[in-house]
């Protein structure tokens, strides 16, 4: 295209030059952070790293330990439920605010704003909606349904869904967004085509729109499950881990181990098991979506 | 490795420059409720009477959320002048790392060995002969506050030991209160089993299994009866939906619970609430069983800095810190017995004067956090939270699980 | 409050008439689905705002009705006193001046972050859109690959860097973390966006002999607005509400608001005042709530453009 012809290092020298500040990020802090902290987890490093090797030690403990795989079901639990009902309200709210209606507006930064509160703010309110002396368990019971108990942030078995709850008040309002942003992408014409051919509005929904927003449904599971690692800080707010360790998380467990335990070796192990199933998830994405299309 | 440190230690913040006077020095803590903040103020007070300036760092949310900020800090060559830190293992660490002020020179001068009173506290300060921290109360963990006013509501004589107090449960739960108010944080469930076994099987068994890592001593009949009474605990404390300490101080403040197994500081609560000691509350140490109390204590350690002037004030703030008028200030408000024996506490109230007897007697053992690591204490606290918020874990898995942690202790 | 089943009930109905505008006589049938729709979206907005709505009432409640009355009902004596308290008034340790010490430095620390990773992002994405050199979207799937480490587990190699590179406890080293924490999604969202602006723009720019930044401010720039609105919105929102890293990296003299914010929540001096911790935490979150109720609209529009093209 260009009339030049440099060779091919200083081609796109500028281009390059631009992205010095993101491959330095991917590779020293991202590459590297993850890196040292595999190597790492091979020593029994206390409150300082140090190079005292130990093997797979830390990694034999670690899966010993009940409240790590307590951990590892809560966030499978919260990853799986939270994906669904993430992609299926948002994907529902879209709809609904799809159909030409009034105050759309209004609708929608009523969806949104909880999006704007940190996950520490959305903790607090609902420990504090969900407490069962106080808030709505308090206020049913006192409306006349006395043996209505439902605590989830003192009952062990369901303390994840209380978590759920918040979770999701926080962050659907963004999915609903991007969701509705994708059916305005959608071509008119397709909605009058399937209307002349008499497919029921749910049908046209399912068979049609969904597949024509498969990139927004990939930018959208991208943001849902960044969310899901992240739900460090609405535990520690929400619930602290408890009741007892019932609603412990992986990312609690890491942090825990590394500055309550001063066991950074145990904590890292754990780091590294975490970040492993991120790469298992991820490769295969970026192979489909950049082996695929690849163009000059 | 450490020269670096310490260069980069030197680099002063673009934050810091509003912090122009040298002698300003920043001390972070986690003492953030009632009774904590007015002890904290004394300090404070003592330092800046010395022309210095204490820049107050509270961080809220107990050592949990506090440990990992300071040490991130620590060690990423941007400490702060002071910082509170429980004794023990904790710190060993950062003092070999050398990052810790050598406090010997003051403490020499101002012979701290001589009127120490708990030269145990000292002790965990010391490593290899050299002082690293300045010890600044005596806390003990067993005591048993009791709600005279709750027990009058249900017509119960207030009880004298542990055994009557869970006999006295049943008539608690049923006026609607919570018998024995427990918080959800991790140390204070581990903290109430670690009280039950000193109190009830007494100091030789604690010593086996905690100093010695005796695991046959973790499983013995003796150490059964210790997870029984945990089990009435966890049955008395339920319903408690409090997380914070102090919150479940407040439930007995507020009569609405029967009792708390809590350390002295709960003291410094009753006294911002007005409650008076022996009237509106009674304080059995021991548990009224067997009156052995650990000392524990907070200690402020002093991070190298590279700025003459404050290393300067640091050792002032070291000497005013176990001075013996600040230490009488400090104490009383915080409920905590002073570090020094050479001092007058004739202001002190009921239960304190009955905690000073003990101690003078010299009935007093190591805590547990000067003998385990921190790992372990972790673990143990996992282990602990998990057994008193779940009713379905029976008392011997409780046992076998700790017996199984002490045998791997290191 | 409204009853949700008499709705839902309706709704059914409703939907049952499978909504698609298909055969005559569009009214009535407009009419139910009408009732569906709002009813659900209503039925939906009080579930979103209740939490707001009891935020509000308890923040002006005093605390003996809190303890009696139903966190629902409506104040019965409105008392401003908990937000006074809340933003001047409140202590942790020593200091008792609430949030007002945390408010200046937050902006002093967003103001700087959020323009300089939205630069460096900005830039980031454009070359990965338009400029794709070899290699780029390795480094670029390791970018994405960062989006998904929790912060915790990062925290100590982040330390480590800082601390060789000086820049430990400084304003430039929080300011360099929340670019580096921030650049995946944004880069993403960049990426996405430039990727949509037509092709042959960029092709007749490059024609004139314009070169990689002339085509980045003369054409690309005017053209994004939305996605910069985006942008800044998460990233406002993002380093407003963190608690890590600010209280990590600063002193008690340069705390954000966040820390002000735990602190006077997990300070509790004796019983647990709610309206205070509930003034507390809207006066918080009111920086990023009035962001985004102003950019609505730009909002959403940024998120489709950066969003739709994959």
């Amino acid at each position: 295209m260009s009339s030049k012809r440099p060779n091919q290092l200083f081609r796109n020298l500028n281009a390059k030059i631009a992205s010095v500040p993101m491959i330095l990020t991917a590779m020293v802090v991202f590459f590297g952070g993850t890196i040292w902290t595999i190597v790492y987890s091979f020593t029994n490093s206390k409150l300082l790293p140090r190079e005292k090797w130990v093997g797979f030690d830390q990694y034999e403990r670690l899966w010993n330990t009940n409240r790590w795989l307590i951990s590892i079901e809560n966030l499978l639990i919260y990853g799986i439920l939270s994906m669904v009902f993430s992609l299926v309200i948002g994907f529902v709210l879209a709809a609904l605010l799809d159909q030409k209606i009034r105050f759309e507006n209004t609708f929608r930064s009523i969806m949104l704003y909880p999006y704007a509160l940190s996950f520490i703010v959305t903790g607090l309110v609902w420990q504090w909606l969900l407490n069962p002396d106080l808030g709505i368990p308090k206020v049913v019971r006192a409306l006349g349904w006395e043996s209505f108990d439902f605590d989830p942030l003192y009952n062990a078995d369901i303390v994840i869904y209380g978590i759920l709850i918040a979770g999701l008040w926080q962050g659907t309002g963004l999915i609903m967004c991007l969701m509705l942003a994708g059916m305005r992408g959608i071509d008119e014409d397709i909605w009058k085509a399937s209307r002349v051919d008499g497919i029921p509005a749910w049908k046209t929904y399912i068979f049609i729109v969904i597949p024509m927003m498969r990139p927004v449904f990939i930018t959208t599971l991208v943001i849902i499950a960044s969310g899901l690692v992240r739900v460090y800080d609405l535990v520690v707010a929400q619930t602290g881990g408890g009741p007892g360790i019932a609603s412990e998380v992986p990312a609690k467990y890491v942090y825990d181990m590394m500055f309550l335990g001063q066991n950074l070796g145990q904590g890292f192990a754990a780091s590294t098991m975490m970040l492993i199933t991120v790469a298992i998830i991820l490769i295969p994405w970026a192979y489909l979506e950049f082996g695929g299309k690849r163009r000059g | 490795m450490k020269s670096i440190r310490m260069i980069f230690a030197a680099t002063t913040a673009l934050f810091a420059a509003s912090a122009v006077h040298a002698t300003d020095l920043e001390v972070t803590h986690w003492w953030t409720s009632g009774g904590e903040a007015a002890a904290v103020a004394e300090l404070a007070k003592a330092f800046d009477a010395t022309g210095n300036k204490w820049v107050d760092g509270a961080i809220a949310g107990g050592g949990s959320t506090a440990r990992p900020i300071m040490i991130s800090r620590i060690t990423g060559g941007d400490p702060m002048a002071a910082t509170q830190f429980n004794h023990g293992l904790q710190a060993q660490e950062l003092v070999e790392a050398g990052l810790m002020r050598d406090l010997t020179g003051v403490a020499e001068k101002e012979n701290w060995k001589d009127v120490v009173a708990a030269p145990s506290l000292l002790e965990s300060c010391t490593l290899d002969g050299k002082i690293y921290c300045v010890p600044v109360n005596i806390h003990s963990w067993q005591w048993l506050w009791l709600s005279n006013k709750a027990f009058e509501d249900v017509g119960v004589a207030v009880p004298t030991n542990w055994e009557e107090f869970v006999a006295a449960a049943p008539k608690l739960r049923e006026a609607g209160k919570v018998p024995l108010a427990l918080g959800g944080q991790a140390w204070q469930r581990r903290g109430l089993f670690d009280v039950l076994l000193i109190s009830l099987g007494g100091k030789e068994l604690y010593n086996k299994i905690y100093q010695d890592k005796d695991a046959e001593a973790a499983r013995s009949e003796d150490t059964a009866k210790i997870f029984k009474a945990a089990a009435d605990a966890r049955e008395m404390s339920e319903g408690s939906n409090v997380q914070d300490w102090n919150q479940a101080t407040n439930m007995v403040i507020t009569d609405k619970a029967g009792g708390q197994v809590m350390g002295d500081w709960a003291q410094g609560e009753f006294q911002v609430a007005g409650e008076v000691a022996g009237e509106d509350y009674t304080c059995l140490p021991g548990l009224g069983d067997n009156a052995l109390l650990t000392t524990n204590g907070d200690a402020f350690y002093f991070p190298v800095l590279n700025d003459e002037e404050k290393s300067a004030a640091q050792e002032e703030l070291a000497s005013v810190m176990f001075d013996a008028k600040t230490q009488v200030a400090f104490n009383l408000k915080k409920g905590s017995l002073p570090i020094r024996k050479d001092v007058d506490l004739n202001a002190a109230n009921d239960c304190m004067k009955k905690g000073l007897a003990i101690l003078e007697k010299g009935d007093v053992i190591a805590s547990a956090d000067q003998l385990v690591t921190p790992d372990t204490a972790t673990q143990i606290e996992g282990m602990f939270t998990e057994f008193f918020s779940d009713m379905s874990i029976t008392p011997e898995d409780a046992q076998e699980r700790f017996a199984e942690l002490i045998e791997n202790a290191d | 409050m409204v009853d949700p089943t008499g709705i839902t009930l309706h709704g059914e109905v409703g939907a049952g008439a499978d909504g698609g505008p298909r055969g005559p006589r569009p009214r009535r049938r407009f009419s139910r689905r009408n009732i569906f729709i709002y009813g659900t979206l209503i039925v939906v907005s009080v579930y979103y705002l209740l939490p707001l709505y009891v935020m509000i009432v308890t923040s002006l409640k005093g605390m003996p009705e809190i303890r009696l009355g139903n966190i629902f009902a409506p104040p019965m004596e409105i008392t401003f006193q908990p937000w006074v308290k809340a933003w001047a008034q409140a202590c942790t340790g020593l200091n008792c001046d609430g949030l007002s010490r945390g408010f200046m430095n937050s902006v002093i620390i967003t103001v700087p972050s959020v323009i300089i990773s939205i630069v460096i992002a900005s830039v980031n994405g454009y070359a990965l859109a338009n400029w794709r050199f070899k290699g780029a979207d390795v480094f670029f799937t390791i970018l994405i690959f960062g989006a998904f480490i929790p912060y915790q587990v990062m925290l100590y190699p982040m330390v480590i860097i800082l601390r060789e590179m000086g820049i430990y406890g400084t304003l430039g080293g929080l300011v360099l973390v929340h670019t580096v924490f921030g650049m995946p999604i944004l880069t993403l969202l960049f990426r996405n966006y430039f990727t949509s602006i037509p092709e042959e723009l960029f092709k007749a720019a490059r024609v004139d002999g314009a070169g990689f930044w002339t085509i980045y401010f003369k054409i690309m720039l005017p053209m994004s607005l939305p996605i910069f609105v985006v942008a800044m919105i998460i990233q406002i929102t993002g380093i407003w509400n963190d608690f890590l890293f600010g209280v990590v990296y600063t002193r008690p003299d340069t705390y954000p608001m966040t820390v002000q914010l735990n602190n006077i929540v997990n300070s509790v001096q004796g019983v647990k005042e709610y309206n205070v911790n509930m003034a507390a935490t809207l006066l918080t979150g009111l920086v990023p709530l009035v962001i985004y109720f102003i950019s609505g609209k730009l909002f959403v529009r940024g998120i489709a453009a950066g969003a739709v093209k994959g």
